[in-house]
């Protein structure tokens, strides 16, 4: 040992500056997307694979399924009217269920947070790091389903530019509603409950398979509670043709979502962490 | 003269109806080593988790690096480094990874960042398996790489819980090597352990924790002498020779502590006459940890 008690006696001046210490810090933010980013590296290919292939299969089976004996859809042709519509699951699925069952993992099991707060960051920094990178995975992923509709014969747009940062949006507010319920629930068992009723719903009730349009008015009106829903009218839009204000409005309830739920994630987290 | 590292005053940490830590008074100086010494459930890692403010006191104040805290928390953390009694390392990542990621959280500056990995490196000795994967890695090398995380950044102060539990004896003793090697260069050092030997070879000074009070605190030497005398006579025997070995200390106002095959009679120095028959050997640490906190040693 006696190399090592060398390195440290000759060792490097202490580093200097660590910039400013405040409330949720880019520096702070940075190293927990550098750690989730270097750990990505060790499981992308399996997480690329289900997060590409399962609404790649969503498409397959309901566009050509259905498709067969559906052709027309709320004007369009049914496969583009899944294929835009199954970029909202792909955001889901590459969101909450990572965010759910990652940071139940890392607090239970692998006891990372402990780690994380011995440094200089603080829980809402953790929250908002790995929420903005699970966003820019769905952000990335959810594009899948358009490219596999475009080679269906989805028209491409150049409007459709914008669905990577809608999903982004939709994703960050999944997220943190996925980091929420894992620091609310005591048991990762519990999660069963979250996907039978709200996840599931949540997905089959967007819009995604079928037009809102045609059911009746109070699961209207409760779809446009829900975010996936509004995911799903910005994307169609982005393809087929902008609304607007009503676009304006998706945005907003998006950006709404976002915003409560990393709030919320941030407190559920910090009861969890913090004694 | 300088402000400690560390400066708890009557802290107290309740967990519903537990009291975890119930009044605690502790001083780390600037450069010294303190041991936190104390059975399982005494409180230690309650302490060193408030510490860093993932538990947060509900009464009294802590100062950390002159910092108060939980307030200031985020600047003491990022002048300390903490190397839990969990392995918590990211078991994917290789060693240089795993360094990487925390040269990161902990603000290096780009240009600094190398240098200090490899610096980290060589303390874990671990410089030719900087691309193993942590699963890779024996136990004594993972601890390693634990202790080089938590100085990755060169803090001013270190946490260290429980540094070598669970380490076969060679490894303990490296790593003994390099706590001392820190405390020689100036580091400030809080460890908590149940190892009696490793608090009294490492610690400048001790603090003996029980039912989540001090219960002693000083050198390891005065809390000996204060505590156990020099000397203490080992009474070996059937259980009933025990018994009356107790009764005869007791009678002669000696203090005596069980060990499982035998009762220690303290400070016996003075005593020639009237004893019963035994081994005498020079009193330790041990014998004072038990006296204090009626634990046996494990």
């Amino acid at each position: 040992m006696g190399r090592a008690a060398d390195v440290i006696a000759t060792g490097l001046p202490r580093p200097r500056g660590r910039g400013r210490i405040g409330r949720l810090e880019a520096s702070a933010i940075r190293g927990v997307l550098v750690r989730e980013i270097t750990n990505f590296g060790s499981y992308w290919r399996a997480t690329s694979f289900s997060s590409t292939v399962e609404p790649a299969i969503y498409l397959l089976a309901f566009g050509f399924g259905f498709g067969s004996l559906v052709s027309q859809v709320a004007g369009y042709d049914y496969v583009d009217f899944v294929g835009t519509g199954v970029v909202a699951t792909a955001v889901l699925f590459a969101s909450v269920f990572p965010a759910m069952f990652g940071t139940f993992v890392k607090y239970s099991f692998q006891h990372t947070y402990d780690a994380i707060l011995a440094a200089p960051v603080d829980t809402e920094e953790i929250v908002t790091g790995e929420a903005l990178w699970m966003s820019i995975r769905a952000g990335t992923y959810g594009c899948v389903p358009l490219l596999v509709a475009m080679a269906f014969g989805l028209e491409p747009r150049i409007d459709m530019l914008v669905v990577p940062a809608i999903a982004f949006v939709s994703g960050f507010g999944w997220a943190c509603f996925g980091i929420m319920i894992a620091g609310l629930l005591n048991s990762i068992d519990n999660f069963n409950y979250v996907t039978s009723t709200v996840i599931t719903p949540t997905f089959l009730t967007a819009g995604t398979f079928f037009p809102l349009s045609g059911l009746p008015q109070w699961v209207q009106v409760l779809g446009n509670l829900n975010p996936l829903h509004h995911t799903v009218e910005l994307v169609r839009h982005a393809a087929f043709g902008w609304e607007g204000w009503a676009d304006v409005a998706h945005l907003g309830a998006l950006v709404l979502f976002g915003v409560v739920l990393w709030r919320l994630a941030i407190r559920a987290l910090e009861r969890k962490l913090i004694t | 003269m300088p402000d400690p590292a560390i400066h708890l005053r009557s802290v107290v940490k309740r967990f519903g109806e537990i009291v975890a830590v119930d009044g605690l008074d502790l001083e780390v100086p600037e450069g010294s080593c303190i041991g936190l010494l104390g059975p399982n459930g005494a409180g230690k890692s309650t302490t060193m988790k408030m510490l860093t403010a993932q538990v947060i006191a509900d009464a009294g104040t802590i100062d950390v690096l002159g910092h108060a805290l939980p307030g200031a928390s985020k600047i003491a953390r990022a002048e300390m480094g903490v190397v839990p009694q969990l392995d918590n390392l990211d078991t994917t990542l290789t060693v240089e990874q795993n360094l990487r990621v925390f040269a990161h959280l902990y603000r290096l500056e780009r240009a600094e960042r190398g240098p200090a990995i490899e610096r980290a490196l060589q303390i874990a000795k671990l410089t030719d398996r900087r691309g193993s994967k942590v699963d890779e890695l024996s136990g004594g090398m993972r601890r390693r790489l634990l202790i080089a995380r938590g100085l990755v950044h060169q803090p001013r102060l270190l946490l260290l819980d429980e540094p070598t539990v669970g380490l076969d004896p060679q490894v303990r003793q490296e790593l003994w090597a390099l706590i001392d090697a820190l405390r020689s260069e100036g580091t400030s050092i809080l460890m908590s352990t149940h190892y009696i030997e490793e608090a009294e070879r490492l610690a400048d000074s001790v603090t003996i924790m029980a039912a989540g009070k001090a219960v002693a605190t000083g050198p390891p030497a005065q809390l000996v002498a204060q505590h156990a005398g020099r000397e203490v006579l080992e009474v070996y025997g059937p259980p009933a020779r025990l018994l009356e070995a107790e009764r005869e200390a007791a009678t002669a106002g000696i203090r005596t502590r069980r060990t499982g095959t035998s009762v220690a009679l303290m400070g016996v120095e003075q005593r020639n006459g009237n004893l019963p028959e035994g081994v005498r050997r020079t009193a330790n640490l041990e014998d004072v940890f038990v006296l204090l906190t009626g634990e046996e040693v494990t």
